[in-house]
């Protein structure tokens, strides 16, 4: 089936091509309204790129807040003007609206959107010798939804009563009622529109993905044969295929809640001096629709880092991933647990208490497989030959920060302990550990290894050093001490000034925590130079610059509709056949036929 | 400050894209790409690795010891000695892991760098190795767990009959208790109820009807007005005032049959109805817990979502609206020790919200005090009642005028339906 898939631009314009070679397009066919998974790619990647730096550009100004409280900064007043920062000094609501769009663009438009999107677009069919993905045209619409969801996030920081403010996880019935803050408004709205289009331009890629991979795999691609970086994206896209629709639900009621008089969410509320007419609801009813996706959502994050990673990891210390079935079955292990953890964001809500017993346990196995995937990078390290390309150094970085953000997970994953650290920055720096900067770097990492393979030059690697090393100081130098000062602070606070306890050495570490975040973004600069220079004037790539085995490296460095010119690629082995003995080379591509009498790894 | 600061910034900016060009171009003459990394810079990166490897664990440990005062001093109840307890045998536990696991990864990377002319140790599995990393975490973690869920039994068991309950209740953004009064329980509440002098909606005979007839009161006055206007105001306006006469009756539906259930109630059970605690309640915004005594805390929530948390007594409950939450708590050092304790005259037990629930959701905090039994008695004692005796008796006498105060919402209704038959028409 996959050798007589063509095009699929081909086929909508409804000329086939018998041969697969680079036509002429117009500019709108091929940079716009563009169905070539490569190109959907780079869109995704270029426009989280372009989420990632608002999202930090908040972090740096609600971070100057946080720790020099009541102080201005120019840097402050450039972007939010008079009305949100008189005299530079954020205001508190405004405060509250960066901290809650930061949060979910970074989660959403970034992590999941910019690194799924960007890696399953590019990766899935060269990968698995395909020509393109299932519908070309569905994988077109999931980024066209993307990017209106984008704009419309963006356009509710614009708004009158500003931006929804009542952190990421938008509440009810804070959310629900603009009397109870400003952002519960128009800002709101947007929001909640953004993200039903979010998740349906999500739940069209994961489809599209999910099909591609069960059906277009190339002869000889059998599962088992098939790199990490495809498995984990299977798995990222079922997880997202199964969760997602929870929270269009428990957008929609918290539409219905807002507009129709519905008391889904709300009930005996007396606010701005009147009692509100519903009866019978529950918030609880929406924490738990809401986490049954936000929980695997994190793994619908952090599962691509781990492809991405493993790949990296494997292809560069020239030496097979250790235990290639252990690190499948610890990825299926963690895509099936993360469905049954989700209460444990809600231990100190009210849930009965035996219902917290259950979730303690179920999330604290998911640190098994955890344990594993790190067990067996680190073991992948030990005698291999390792070539620091910026991407090694990324995902290096990915491991040990992950490694620091998973054991504190263990804490928060324990009931009593989470009684005191709920809610606290020690959370904050746990899940940002663990999933933000771990993805990020991942991210990055994958940014470095494939863009030979997106725009057929090659990035500047002593820039890609500085970048790496300054950001991962800056990282440790941002949530290290935020561990500490967590353990009793409590977030999404304006200004701690009202409170003796957090005085002294408590802003001494917010300065530090500050000042890092502060490089990290400006350093951040270094690879958006990098990136944007490479693609016009980088050095020209080889076919297969870092002697890898996977199929995406046999296809042309020119990139071309229907990724291979002649017939699609053969495969006769996995992917990690590195420093294999008895072989001339430290690479074996998955394209040669096993010698005689040579065992199949 | 600010624009020297930008203007450094700027500059090592600009020091690190020309050092870049530069080796960029000697690069290019002496015939290297991108794709061969030369030994020397892997090297370099391999040695960074090691580099960094000690300074972080480093400054791992350092971190706590010079900045200890952050952490929370001893805990002052006795769930929050279990808290850590558990807290010290897990940071142990994970203490060994992140530094063995730590010291691994950072040791590898640094020493194996790429080396021309040696290869990869050939070595995809050993199902014997994977086993045991597999079985030991599990068997670490499934203990680790068990204890924690014994503590979290134990923290959140139903409390003993008889305990003494208080009632934190939230609103934007402050505070207020409640205590019980003689009879050692808390009355009824209802939101309906709510009035600047009935801020928790504490329902009894004079509050409910006081209340009901406040409605009518806005009801009659309403409808008049509208009444009045009724030719001249725009239809959505009209449309509005209508409404608002209809949430008012509905109010006032509900709140009759919130008496009803009262006086059924009432008959049934009697002392022991709930609708008769409230009159002897003390509501108050200072929050006083005596020492040693075990505390059922009762938590309700005005208008959004808050969490209680006290840090120093490793304590936090969130208060949601239209639910009741619950926490035990049973303080163990006075206000007074833990300032000797803490070497701070200026200590205080701290009651602060830990659930973003408002633009000044930052200072939404009480000082709590934990006194010797005998103090907290003379504290409690002088706290007024939220009703004196006289006003029930005068609340049940104004019972008999309640018929009266019926026909009076009848008409109310009957002009508010005439009144929507008219905009109706139009």
């Amino acid at each position: 089936m996959s050798a007589s898939i063509n095009p699929q631009m081909a086929d909508n314009q409804g000329h086939a091509h018998a041969d697969l070679h680079h036509h002429k397009e117009s500019f709108i066919s091929k940079y716009v309204f563009s169905q070539d998974h490569k190109m959907i790619s780079k869109q995704f990647l270029i426009t989280a790129m372009v989420m990632a730096v608002v999202a930090m550009i908040m972090s740096i100004i609600f971070r100057l807040q946080i720790a020099f409280p009541g102080q201005g900064f120019a840097f402050t007043h450039f972007f939010l003007g008079d009305k949100w920062a008189p005299n530079g000094v954020v205001s508190s609501s405004m405060f509250m609206g960066m901290v809650t769009i930061h949060g979910t663009i970074m989660l959403f438009f970034v992590l999941t959107g910019g690194l799924s999107g960007t890696f399953s677009n590019l990766l899935i069919p060269f990968q698995i010798g395909a020509r393109d993905m299932a519908s070309g045209f569905i994988n077109m619409l999931s980024y066209w939804f993307f990017l209106v969801a984008s704009i419309i996030m963006l356009s509710s920081l614009f708004v009158e009563t500003g931006p929804a403010n009542g952190g990421w996880t938008v509440y009810p019935p804070l959310s629900v009622l603009p009397e109870a803050i400003p952002g519960s408004g128009t800002g709101m709205s947007l929001w909640l529109a953004s993200m039903v289009l979010f998740i349906a331009g999500s739940l069209m890629g994961s489809l599209n993905y999910i099909v591609t991979i069960l059906n277009l795999r190339t002869k000889g691609m059998k599962m088992t044969r098939m790199p990490l970086t495809v498995w984990a994206l299977l798995l990222t896209a079922i997880v997202g295929v199964l969760a997602f629709p929870v929270l269009v639900s428990a957008v929609l009621l918290l539409i219905m809640d807002r507009t129709l008089g519905t008391s889904f969410y709300l009930s005996e509320i007396f606010i701005a001096g009147e009692a509100l007419d519903n009866m019978g609801g529950s918030p609880i009813l929406y924490e738990h629709l809401f986490w049954f996706l936000g929980h695997p959502e994190v793994y619908i994050v952090i599962l691509p880092a781990f492809g991405l990673s493993s790949e990296i990891i494997s292809t560069m210390s020239r030496k097979p991933i250790f235990g290639y079935r252990a690190m499948i079955g610890s990825l299926m292990a963690i895509s099936f647990l993360s469905f049954l953890v989700w209460a444990h964001h809600m231990f100190v809500t009210g849930m009965n208490p035996f219902l917290g017993s259950i979730f303690a346990f179920t999330t604290t196995l998911i640190a098994v497989p955890s344990s594993i995937k790190v067990f067996n990078y680190i073991t992948t390290l030990w005698r291999g030959n390792i070539v620091f390309s910026p991407a090694m150094l990324f995902s290096i970085g990915m491991v040990s920060t992950f490694i620091a953000g998973g054991l504190t997970g263990i804490i928060v994953a324990n009931a009593a302990l989470d009684i005191q650290v709920h809610d606290t920055y020690f959370v904050v720096a746990h899940f940002h550990m663990v999933m933000g900067v771990s993805a990020i770097f991942a991210m990055m990492a994958g940014v470095y290894h494939w863009f030979p393979k997106m725009y057929g030059r090659m990035m500047n690697n002593r820039l890609g050093y500085v970048h790496f090393w300054i950001t991962l100081v800056a990282a440790y130098g941002v949530f290290l001490p935020m561990h500490y000062g967590g353990l009793s602070g409590p977030r999404r606070y304006y200004e701690y000034t009202e409170f003796p306890m957090f005085q002294g050495h408590f802003m001494d570490l917010n300065v530090i925590m500050t000042v890092c975040a502060a490089i990290g973004g400006a350093a951040q600069l270094i690879f958006l130079y990098n990136f944007f220079r490479s693609i016009w004037y980088g050095q020209k790539a080889p076919q297969n610059p870092w002697h890898s085995n996977t199929l995406e490296w046999t296809a042309p460095v020119e990139p071309i509709h229907g990724n291979w010119p002649g017939p699609l690629p053969v495969v006769y082995r996995w992917p990690y056949d590195y420093s294999k003995p008895g072989k001339a080379e430290d690479y074996v591509p998955q394209t040669v036929p096993l010698e005689d009498g040579e065992e199949e790894s | 400050m600010t624009l020297l600061i930008l203007a450094v910034l700027v500059l090592g900016f600009m020091v690190v894209l020309r050092l870049s060009r530069v080796a960029d171009l000697s690069r290019e003459l002496r015939g290297l790409r991108e794709e061969n990394i030369p030994e020397r810079e892997n090297r370099m990166s391999g040695r960074l690795m090691w580099a960094f490897g000690v300074i972080y664990l480093v400054l791992f440990t350092w971190m706590p010891l010079h900045y200890h005062d952050v952490f929370l001093p001893v805990s002052g109840s006795k769930h929050g000695v279990w808290i850590d307890q558990m807290f010290t045998v897990n940071w142990i536990i994970l203490g060994i892991v992140f530094f063995g696991t730590n010291i691994a990864l950072f040791y590898f990377a640094g020493k194996y760098y790429h080396r021309e002319g040696t290869r990869a140790f050939w070595y995809p599995h050993n199902n014997k190795l994977e086993m045991v990393w597999t079985v030991v975490p599990t068997i670490t973690l499934v203990a680790g767990i068990i204890y924690g869920i014994i503590v979290w039994n134990k923290i959140t068991a139903a409390p003993e009959p008889g305990t003494m309950q208080v009632e934190v209740y939230a609103k934007q953004f402050d505070w207020t208790f409640r205590y019980p009064g003689k009879d050692g329980k808390l009355g009824a509440t209802d939101f309906r109820l709510i009035t600047a002098d009935n801020p928790l909606g504490i329902i009894t005979r004079t509050t409910l009807s006081g209340r009901l007839a406040g409605l009518r009161q806005e009801v009659a006055k309403a409808t008049s007005d509208r009444d009045a206007q009724l030719d001249m105001l725009p239809k959505n306006i009209l449309k509005e005032r209508n409404e608002e006469i209809a949430h008012l009756n509905r109010m006032i539906e509900r709140l009759m049959g919130l008496q009803k259930l009262m006086e059924e109630d009432i008959a049934q059970n009697g002392d022991n109805s709930s609708y008769l605690h409230g009159a002897d309640d003390k509501v108050t915004k200072e929050f006083h817990l005596p020492v040693n005594t075990d505390v059922e805390l009762v938590f309700r929530s005005q208008d959004v979502i808050h969490s209680a948390y006290l840090p120093h007594m490793r304590a936090q409950m969130n208060t949601v609206p239209g639910m009741a939450t619950r926490m035990n708590l049973t303080p163990t050092i006075t206000t007074d020790s833990m300032r000797l304790i803490t070497d701070n005259p200026e200590f205080d037990y701290i009651l602060m919200c830990n659930k973003i629930c408002g633009v000044s959701h930052y200072n939404m905090q009480a000082p709590l005090t934990v006194e010797a039994g005998g103090a907290y008695k003379v504290w409690n004692m002088l706290l007024p009642v939220f009703e004196k005796p006289g006003a029930t008796a005068m609340a049940t006498e104004q019972q008999g005028g309640n018929p009266a105060e019926g026909k009076a919402t009848d008409n109310a209704t009957g002009s508010n339906e005439e009144a929507q038959a008219a905009s109706g028409n139009e």
